[in-house]
């Protein structure tokens, strides 16, 4: 990563994060297509909810017969940590316009989010809107792209997780974490290391009381309240 | 599986929903400006979030009992940090990962 924000580098930029969405979205395409959505309603789930995790509920929620106002609660509950994402993106496109905003808004990702915090540190803490939109759309076309090639396999293939490319999505974490933590200067390596250490154990005792998928939104909660206090606390 | 048509709406106002979390905060945002004690407490997202949708990958959940370690994924993570530590590159992270679960499934 540099500090270009050109479209070009943007394509380069996506490129490692682009097999987690493959991964995924064959996964998700696989899934849906095995629970009797045809190719073309999986795709459309893809490209209208756009929701990764949440979208794997939604399906299982559909199978089972649920009354529509609880899988839209499901689902906004499961990706509301999307706005603590966008809350943290938005602060850096203040200056540009409206439209610019919500375009940006409208595709943003876990994986778009992390690249471009990552990006940050490479930039002096600039984005441009050229640089994540490219990044958002080339995302969002290879997520469709995927749910339907997968959609079309859900005939043939049952099990997902033979292919092994589910792996992918947290190995993209892990690299991203990584990479934040040695780039970040805004915050000293000490605090960092120590929040991702408390991380552990909130996550697996949470797992005791709490659905995975809303445990992820919680636990960052509570693990962005314990780094400010042990960054008032040590730094 | 349902209707066609109930299959429809739900992904229409399960899209509004999705979409309202992502765009909200921009549209704010532009018109207001976070206090700092905000904009410091968000600083930590980018890090809790990444390490929480890593962990949450390492064990399986069972509501009511303390939850049971995914052996492969917890095995294939190790190369994959290693990776990240010599090399600092994403693309051969995520790809040390898969080839790195493939062989722990393979093995095990």
């Amino acid at each position: 990563m540099d500090s270009s924000l050109s479209v070009r580098t943007a394509v380069k930029d996506t490129l490692p994060t682009v097999f987690g969405y493959i991964g995924i979205g064959i996964s998700f395409g696989i899934v849906a297509a095995a629970s009797g959505l045809s190719v073309l309603m999986a795709t459309l789930m893809s490209l209208i909810v756009y929701a990764g995790s949440a979208q794997f509920i939604l399906v299982s929620l559909l199978v089972i017969g649920t009354p529509i106002v609880s899988i839209v609660l499901s689902v906004f509950l499961v990706n509301s940590r999307m706005i603590l994402m966008s809350m943290t993106t938005a602060t850096f496109f203040k200056k540009n316009t409206m439209l610019e905003n919500i375009l940006i808004g409208s595709l943003i990702t876990d994986e778009s989010f992390a690249l471009s915090m990552n990006k940050l540190n490479y930039t002096d803490g600039e984005l441009s809107f050229k640089w994540f939109n490219t990044v958002n759309v080339l995302a969002y076309l290879v997520w469709a792209a995927s749910t339907f090639l997968g959609a079309m396999l859900g005939k043939v293939i049952t099990n997902p997780e033979q292919l092994g490319l589910d792996f992918a999505l947290v190995a993209m974490f892990i690299g991203l974490l990584y990479l934040q933590l040695i780039s970040d200067k805004s915050i000293s390596l000490k605090v960092q290391l120590l929040v991702i250490l408390i991380m552990l154990p909130l996550v697996y005792f949470g797992l005791v009381f709490i659905s995975s998928d809303l445990l992820i939104l919680i636990v960052t909660l509570v693990g962005c309240a314990i780094g400010v206090v042990l960054k008032h606390a040590i730094d | 599986m349902p209707s066609t048509n109930f299959i429809i709406w739900t992904m229409i106002f399960c899209g509004l929903a999705t979409w309202l979390s992502r765009i909200l905060p921009f549209v704010l945002l532009k018109k207001f400006t976070l206090p700092p004690k905000v904009v410091e407490f968000l600083g930590f997202v980018p890090i809790t979030i990444m390490a929480a949708l890593w962990f949450e990958n390492l064990f399986h959940q069972q509501i009511g009992h303390l939850p049971q370690v995914d052996l492969p994924n917890l095995l294939a993570s190790i190369p994959t940090v290693i990776t990240a530590i010599l090399t600092k590159k994403l693309l051969l992270i995520v790809i040390v990962g898969i080839i790195s679960l493939g062989l722990v499934r393979l093995i095990i």
